[in-house]
């Protein structure tokens, strides 16, 4: 059943997907109609999805299919906070493609892992937490990063003197100070997300590997994201950047977690299946 | 559909005839009941602006010499003015009013004032009680139709003057213009319309920059703001987050050195520059830097133009639900005649049954609640029944050319009085649902 129910969930992302295109081509105000209902009722099966397949399937968070539709899922809880919060929904041009390949990406390549099939070492909430605590660091620095785009289209629409399209959806555009208070605190809750992720990955390498884990890609790549938020993070606080230069800074960030998530293909630590098995 | 409607407005006549025309508000109840009463005139509004006059009215017969009534309020011949007149009577009469009152009809198409003025105009006819079943109709109907423009289209969603168009902008960059900092450099005309706008949205503190200081203190004042002597300008103005700058200075007052230190004073937050002076007091290179955002005069100008050629587009849909409205209109009218008919005819049946019931009550002796209530019914039905086909005949007829015929016939089979010229707007509202 949890596997119907993240089926429906696509599909249902599937028309965010259509919205955002809309966006693009700044059409569609019916679109919008439809599309961001579709998305809340999409969210609401993905949650019901992948509550069943915790309690019904014994499968552990940690297996290929539930990173990509976790992250997907934290990407989605956000786009819902700032929604709410901002009354808008721009910010889902960004967010409803990956949303949408990330979990479909996550049916295709199924890999189940069941508990009963992962090294007892692992089988612990240390792990669970690691992996949602790291998720919603990279859910809020995509969004971040999507903000920061945003603010660059809205800042240079102003700046041609011609403010854009006076109807369809782009002519609704945030305001540029709530697109940057939107980048800024999406930072400030992901970074002790991110750090805490990270601690509680160390502690499990650490019980597992030894001291030797450190020396691996995806650690050092990941360390390299995680100051590379930091940075972007004192920038803004310190200095208040923001427009182009931070956008050049959230775009690295963006690329560096990219490069971080990847590693897991190249990681002796991190190779999820083979490490968990073992 | 008696209606006559003469007028003239800004595109057919120059002010200077239009001026002649135009009643001052006090003569306006007089002309209104001098009009209302002029032969052959039933019903009579008035409606005065700057940019139009337009005399409407509800014929008893469908001609009415407005002419004349005009020749004779302005002690004028009609050959002088005539030529500026237009006349439309019937269906184009309604045509015209819906397109009036929803701003399709105005100089700048959209603009919001015309509707308040038609209602205005309306009111005090009311009041005066020259406007009562047909013109009241058509003008609560014209305001429907105003309300639905205003809806279905983006007629007057768009800004269209220079300092709306600057609030417009400014909400693009801050959201919302609450607690925002305002700065006037120099103390002229244009600084004062804007600043005033902008704080009508929400702005929230003014500083006042000029060379004068006096007059930086005086315009300060109005607005409750604070003088700033001209020589402090590049160590305050950081704290501006809207510059508007209108000085006679020959060179660049702000160049992106300044604008540089204010916005590292500002860590970075961006600033709004509007550069109203001619020649300009702002270097446009001020428009690359990141975080701040200059507007000129002549850009201002552009997206007003750029607004109204929208305001264009959206008209010829306007124009679309106008013509919907005059269809709806013009068949809900026409039951509208023969509403007054039906409600006498209800009238005299109702009287002729209470009559009954006085008159046998007596001999029927004590009665329980039932029985009591069982001859209401029942009289109730039988009057019910007999009356339906005649109203449904009524009704059906009104939209053909014999109502009139049906009309004087029921009127004389039950020997109804003429009760068509004192019914009210409300009760002509029952006849249709």
């Amino acid at each position: 059943m949890a596997l119907v129910w993240l089926w429906v969930a696509v599909c249902l992302y599937g028309l965010g997907l259509a919205y955002s295109l809309a966006l693009l081509a700044n059409r569609g105000e019916r679109i919008a109609r439809v599309a961001i209902p579709a998305v809340s009722l999409g969210l609401v099966f993905h949650f019901v999805s992948l509550v069943e397949f915790i309690v019904h399937e014994q499968l552990t968070p940690a297996s290929i299919e539930y990173s990509e539709s976790l992250l997907a899922f934290a990407l989605m809880v956000l786009f819902m906070i700032v929604r709410v919060r901002y009354k808008t929904t721009s910010h889902g041009m960004f967010v409803f493609p990956l949303a949408f390949f990330l979990t479909f990406a996550s049916i295709i390549a199924r890999r189940p892992l069941h508990l009963e099939d992962i090294s007892p070492v692992f089988r612990s909430w240390w792990l669970f937490a690691h992996i949602a605590l790291i998720f919603t660091g990279y859910a809020a620095l995509f969004l971040s990063f999507g903000a920061s785009l945003l603010y660059l289209l809205q800042a240079s629409r102003l700046k041609s003197k011609n403010p854009g399209p006076r109807e369809g959806l782009a002519s609704r555009l945030p305001a540029l100070e709530v697109l940057d208070e939107i980048g800024y605190r999406a930072l400030l809750l992901g970074f002790p997300f991110m750090t805490l992720g990270l601690v509680m990955g160390a502690v499990v390498a650490q019980a597992r590997f030894g001291s030797t884990y450190f020396t691996d890609p995806k650690v050092m790549l990941s360390l390299l994201m995680w100051a590379v938020y930091m940075v972007l993070l004192y920038t803004r606080w310190s200095s208040g950047w923001r427009g182009r230069r931070a956008a050049y800074l959230a775009t690295f960030a963006f690329l560096a977690a990219l490069v971080a998530w990847g590693a897991n293909y190249f990681s002796y630590v991190h190779n999820v299946e083979r490490v968990l098995r073992s | 559909m008696n209606f006559l409607l003469t007028g003239v407005n800004h595109k057919t006549a120059p002010v200077d005839v239009r001026e002649r025309f135009a009643i001052p508000e006090k003569r306006l109840p007089e002309a209104l009941q001098r009009f209302a009463s002029y032969p052959g005139i039933d019903e009579g509004v008035i409606i005065s602006t700057c940019n139009r006059v337009e005399f409407l009215a509800r014929s008893t017969n469908g001609s009415a010499d407005i002419h004349g009534f005009l020749s004779e309020f302005f002690q004028t011949r009609r050959e002088e003015f005539e030529s500026y007149l237009y006349d439309y009577s019937g269906q184009e009469a309604v045509h015209h009013v819906f397109r009036v009152a929803s701003s399709l009809d105005s100089m700048i198409v959209g603009e919001p004032q015309i509707l308040g003025q038609v209602k205005e105009a309306y009111a005090t006819a009311r009041a005066l009680g020259t406007v009562h079943s047909h013109l009241d109709a058509l003008l609560t109907r014209a305001f429907a139709v105003a309300k639905r423009v205003r809806t279905e289209t983006a007629i007057a969603s768009s800004a269209v003057s220079v300092a709306s168009v600057a609030v417009d902008l400014a909400k693009k960059i801050f959201g919302t213009l609450q607690g925002k900092t305002v700065y006037l450099v120099g103390a002229g005309k244009m600084c004062e319309l804007a600043a005033r706008h902008l704080l009508a949205h929400g702005a929230g503190s003014i500083f006042v920059a000029n060379r004068t200081y006096d007059r930086a203190l005086k315009l300060a004042g109005k607005f409750n703001g604070q003088a700033i002597h001209f020589d402090q300008l590049y160590e305050t103005a950081d704290r501006a987050d809207i510059v508007i700058s209108s000085t006679g200075a020959p060179h660049f007052i702000f160049r992106q050195e300044h604008a540089q230190r204010f916005l590292q004073k500002r860590r970075n937050r961006p600033m709004f520059f509007i550069d109203i002076a001619v020649p300009r007091d702002i270097d446009p290179a001020l428009n690359d830097m990141d975080g701040i955002f200059l507007y000129d005069i002549d850009d201002l100008q552009g997206v007003v133009s750029a607004n109204l050629a929208d305001r264009v587009e959206e008209a010829r849909k306007a124009e679309a639900v106008i013509a919907d409205e005059v269809q709806k209109f013009t068949a809900r009218l026409q039951t509208l005649d023969v509403v007054p008919t039906i409600v006498s005819l209800q009238e005299h049946l109702e009287t002729i049954r209470q009559a009954e019931i006085d008159r046998v009550r007596g001999r029927l002796g004590t009665l329980s609640a039932e029985q009591e209530v069982a001859i209401e019914v029942m009289t109730r039905g039988i009057i019910n029944k007999i009356m339906h086909t005649p109203i449904t005949t009524l009704k059906s007829a009104a939209r053909d050319q014999e109502a009139t015929t049906v009309v004087e016939l029921v009127k004389k089979l039950f020997n109804l009085r003429d009760k068509s010229t004192t019914a009210g707007g409300n009760s002509g509202n029952t006849g249709h649902n």
